[in-house]
């Protein structure tokens, strides 16, 4: 039992650790490298869980996170990324040092609120939805503070390993609703490849920023 | 007889299969039609059917007016929508291989709204409401210019936002109920756990609803988290923001509604009721403001979307019978007229060619149909009478003065505030000269008239059948 | 009372053992970054024979030098060889282990960094300010960061106390904790900074736009620049102890040890020594130098993996209890 506990907490907080370095990246393709770690340390943890509860529906949970997230969609990007020849730096719009003290605010923050309102829950459970929590305040954090549409979906993406691990972490949750997330993942980056072909047709770039000169423009209608 | 609730998201998801196989776009248009004509009637006939339980779908007195205003709605501005995509491809504003997959998503986005709707498992809900919303956000974008993408962009990452924090309260609710029910589908089952909501664990239950509140109020688009809506609603093809403000809110609503209704029923946790009061006004009261500085007829009305959202908002946060009826009545009276109204702005922005509200003058001279059909939508929506909205509002603001007559100054303030700046704006359009060249359009009345009508009859007279089942709805809101 | 004589001699003779191997530790990291740069390189003792041929040699003083300026060598010495000999290395249970305790360890070194800087701009020169306040920079950073590990590690064992620590390590079973993981790598960051090692500084540089170590000491010579020259490869030796302390105790010596638990002690801080000394020097040639102004953002990084390192330890009891 603490062995399947420290297995479990391990991933865990390498997902956090990861989420952090995607915080801390400030290379493109380095980022979309620490997004697959991410996704692998997900399939890891969730196909841990399945062994460990003996649910055999979590597998395939973990087989789609891994080709889908720790392969396909980091190597799509990759090629997007040549392809559109986008600047290999990325803007963000604190310093690294203020991103990491508001990261470590909102973890303190997570892991408080989460240990705070489930006393009574397994020890899984909370140590899934704690962790999950940081993630997923993380990838919004990384989603604000970032410029380039590709990292942003990228913060997205962490958000929905976020999600994954903390449905994980409920022992529990039907299939149904876990493959309804995988494919509406599927479904959202497909929404934002479009855009991303869309926004670089129209601007040449795929900075957010040039959406803020149309924003800016038009501040008052 | 339970085929029709399955129908009623089966025959969308199956269409925007089909639909997106044909390549004619007339075609595809009329197909919409066909399309939502039959959802339609597969929504009617759930006036005959008696509540319906089952594993995934749920069916009672709730969500049945819900989905058939759904339906309706879907079914005009499937109608609507034939010829106004037919004037963007003429104009040469779309390409007929947008607008074939705009018909398949436009579909796609109804069944997952009815879905949501009918859902009895809340991850089935969020799902429905996440897909509809990322079918919106390809519609938003779909003309292509920098300000689209800049708004489909806006609304895409504050959706996230809203997405990822309302599932991480749907786990968390799934958490709550498991300590009861155990492990497994029950546990994220609506109607068992309304059964045993008392017994629910308090304090993960509100920690559960203040991220669904802030999630699915995203997406109602409550004041402080409204930015992607007026930007969605102005850039995006009229007919979805007739679909986005008529009924995409009200499903993002239905849903919070559903868990308060969960909180409620549970003597310790906290009470959903201020909180929903506070959002509630501060929208209504910072939309009505926000009302008079517009300069785009579409945005001019997606404020006051937001202010209507509010209003209802509010309503449901004092709770009790009478308010929760007035807001179920007023949720059906908005849709109806707010998207009677984008449809009659839909064939304004085309025939004057621009959205500017400084350019569209002399409305009653250039089109007089349209701007009677304008003007009727303008004074509905700002409650005035003979229309529906004016009976909501008038309930509304007669049952919090009895119960906290401070609050109803606020309301009142709040409606008057906007009421001035809508008849103020309606002025200007309907009179003076017409400043552009009129385009010709060949506007579909038929689907203004129907709403038109429908809230003027509303207004007049409520059936009694009609009043009952409201009565229903309203009681099991609590 | 022959076990505080055997406990005083024990500590003296770690103390002396600690000075004594301190050089040799610095003089095989030099020799395996020589190797893999395909040098034949000076040998390992070569730090030895410079210390004794700067000690022979007279020292020159700015005019305007101060007291303090001539005093400083020996105090900074003088505290580091002091900390050095808290770290417990070969065996548990010394004399001094009431004070071995990882914050006045940190206190310690703060204090010899603290008179390093004030005496290098004791002198005057230009090169001694930017390098004081490049190390005042660097251990604003690095000194929180450390105390966080120490946190996280006193969080797990229940005490600040280095020996106490590494016993309560050996007592554990083997298993994966992602915050010692967390709050190594973060202590390993913390002693390259503190070392001037690459990527923070380089030690074998001059470079004026580079230089944040050897700047400060540019202005000492002969007698002076030995003690510092010693005190430094102390300090290395200390980060190395101490890192073998908290994180591979395994093979310590518990004070009353048999001789051949003792010699086990020596034998395996002697081996862990000599590849941390190895890895070191193949780290140092394998990676680049950072632009000074990166430095934040590097210890940063040390900075988020020690708090991470508490905030996990702190779930994983929380939730385990």
């Amino acid at each position: 039992m603490t062995n399947a506990y420290d297995v479990a907490h391990f991933l865990a907080g390498m997902m956090l650790v990861c989420s952090f370095t995607l915080l801390y990246q400030d290379r493109i393709l380095a980022v979309l490298n620490t997004f697959a770690v991410q996704a692998i340390m997900l399939s890891l943890a969730v196909a841990w869980q399945g062994y460990v509860r003996n649910a055999p529906d979590l597998f395939i949970t973990a087989a789609m996170a891994f080709g889908l997230k720790g392969i396909i969609i980091p190597v799509a990007l990759n090629r997007m990324v040549e392809k559109l020849g986008i600047k290999r730096g990325v803007d963000q719009v604190v310093n690294v040092g203020v991103a990491m003290f508001l990261g470590l605010g909102l973890t303190s923050l997570a892991l408080l609120l989460v240990l705070k309102v489930t006393p009574g829950a397994a020890s899984f459970t909370r140590e899934g939805l704690a962790l999950a929590l940081a993630i997923i305040l993380l990838g919004l954090l990384q989603m604000i503070l970032r410029r380039n549409a590709v990292t942003q979906i990228v913060g997205f993406m962490s958000i929905e390993n976020g999600l994954i691990l903390a449905a994980t972490g409920a022992r529990g949750m039907p299939l149904v609703v876990e493959v309804s997330v995988a494919f509406s993942v599927l479904i959202a980056l497909f929404v934002f490849a479009v855009f991303l072909f869309r926004i670089r047709e129209r601007f040449d770039s795929v900075d957010v920023e040039s959406l803020d000169k149309v924003r800016a423009a038009r501040a008052h209608r | 007889m339970n085929e029709a609730v399955y129908a009623v998201f089966g025959i969308p998801f199956l269409s925007a299969l089909l639909l997106a196989l044909i390549p004619s776009y007339r075609l595809t248009a009329l197909g919409n039609v066909l399309a939502s004509g039959l959802t339609f009637a597969a929504g009617l006939s759930f006036l005959t059917l008696p509540p319906v339980t089952e594993t995934y779908v749920i069916l009672d007195d709730l969500n049945k007016f819900f989905i058939i205003l759904n339906t309706l709605v879907g079914f005009t501005t499937s109608l609507f929508s034939r010829s106004y995509i037919g004037h963007e491809i003429a104009t040469g504003h779309l390409t007929p291989l947008f607008v074939r997959f705009y018909h398949a998503m436009f579909q796609g986005m109804m069944g997952a709204m009815n879905l949501a709707l009918l859902a009895n498992n809340i991850g089935l809900m969020w799902v429905g409401l996440e897909f509809a919303t990322l079918m919106t956000v390809i519609m938003v974008g779909i003309y292509r210019t920098p300000a689209a993408l800049e708004a489909a962009w806006k609304y895409f990452i504050l959706g996230i936002v809203g997405i990822s924090l309302a599932f991480f309260g749907t786990i968390l609710v799934y958490l709550a109920g498991q300590g009861v029910l155990g492990e497994g589908e029950a546990a994220m089952t609506w109607s068992e756990l309304i059964k045993i909501a008392p017994q629910l664990d308090a304090p993960l239950l509100n920690i559960a609803f203040i991220f669904l509140l802030v999630g699915y109020g995203t997406k109602v688009g409550l004041a402080p988290l409204h930015a992607w809506l007026p930007d969605a609603h102005a850039e995006g093809p009229t007919p979805i923001s007739a679909v986005l403000s008529g009924l995409l809110l009200n499903v993002a609503l239905f849903a919070l509604l559903r868990f308060k209704m969960l909180i409620a029923a549970n003597p310790n946790a906290l009470a959903p009721g201020p909180i929903l009061i506070t959002m509630g006004l501060v929208s209504l009261i910072f939309a009505a403001f926000m009302l008079y500085q517009r300069q785009d007829i579409k945005r001019l009305f997606a404020y006051s979307s937001i202010e209507h959202m509010g209003l209802i908002t509010f309503a449901f946060g004092l709770g009790g019978p009478l308010l929760n009826f007035a807001a179920l009545l007023h949720m059906v009276m908005h849709s109806l007229t707010k998207s009677a109204i984008f449809f009659a702005v839909g064939h304004v922005t085309q025939a004057k060619g621009t959205q500017e509200l400084s350019a569209i003058r002399g409305l009653s001279v250039s089109n007089p149909v349209l701007a009677f059909a304008l003007a009727a939508g303008v004074i509905a929506i700002s409650g005035l009478p003979p229309f529906g909205a004016f009976m909501s509002e008038f309930l509304i603001i007669t049952a919090t003065f009895a119960r906290e007559p401070l609050l109803a100054l606020a309301v009142a303030f709040g409606l008057l505030i906007a009421l001035g700046a809508l008849l103020m704006r309606l002025q200007d359009i309907l009179f003076g000269e017409p400043t552009t060249p009129n385009h010709p359009v060949s506007a579909a009345s038929a689907p203004i008239f129907v709403h038109l009508s429908l809230i003027l009859i509303a207004g007049m007279f409520l059936p009694p059948a009609i009043v009952v089942w409201f009565r229903r709805a309203a009681e099991m809101l609590g | 009372m022959p076990a505080t004589i055997q406990s005083f001699v024990a500590q003296g003779a770690q103390m002396f053992f600690v000075l004594a191997i301190a050089p040799a530790v610095t003089g095989i990291t030099r020799k395996v970054k020589a190797r893999l740069m395909r040098r034949r390189g000076p040998s390992i003792f070569q730090p030895y024979r410079d210390l004794l041929k700067l000690v022979r040699k007279d020292s020159v003083l700015a005019p305007n030098a101060t007291w303090f300026f001539r005093s400083a060598p020996y105090m900074i010495f003088a505290f580091t060889w002091v900390a050095a000999a808290l770290v417990p290395t070969l065996a548990s249970g010394l004399m001094f282990n009431w004070a071995a305790d990882v914050v006045a360890l940190v206190a310690l070194i703060g204090a010899a960094r603290a008179l390093l800087a004030l005496a290098a701009m004791d002198a005057g020169t230009a090169f001694g300010g930017i390098g004081s306040s490049r190390e005042m920079m660097i251990a604003s950073l690095a000194e929180p960061a450390s105390l966080l590990v120490a946190l996280t590690i006193a969080f797990a064992a229940g005490t600040t106390r280095l020996p106490e620590v590494a016993q309560f390590l050996i007592a554990q079973p083997l298993e994966i904790r992602v915050s010692f993981a967390l709050a190594f790598v973060a202590l390993v960051i913390v002693a390259l900074a503190e070392n001037a090692r690459i990527p923070v500084d380089n030690p074998a540089t001059h470079l004026e736009l580079t230089m944040v170590h050897e700047a400060m000491v540019l202005e000492y010579s002969g007698r002076h620049l030995a003690m510092i020259e010693a005190a430094g490869h102390l300090k290395l030796t200390l980060y190395i102890s101490l890192i073998i302390c908290l994180f591979l105790p395994f093979g310590m010596a518990p004070f009353d040890g048999t001789a051949g638990a003792w010699a086990i002690g020596i034998g395996s801080y002697l081996a862990k020594l000599g590849l941390a000394a190895v890895a070191l020097g193949v780290w140092e040639v394998s990676i680049a130098k950072m632009r000074v102004f990166r430095v934040s953002e590097f210890l940063g990084g040390a900075f988020t993996f020690a708090f991470l390192a508490i905030l996990l330890e702190f779930l994983s009891r929380e939730v385990q209890r």
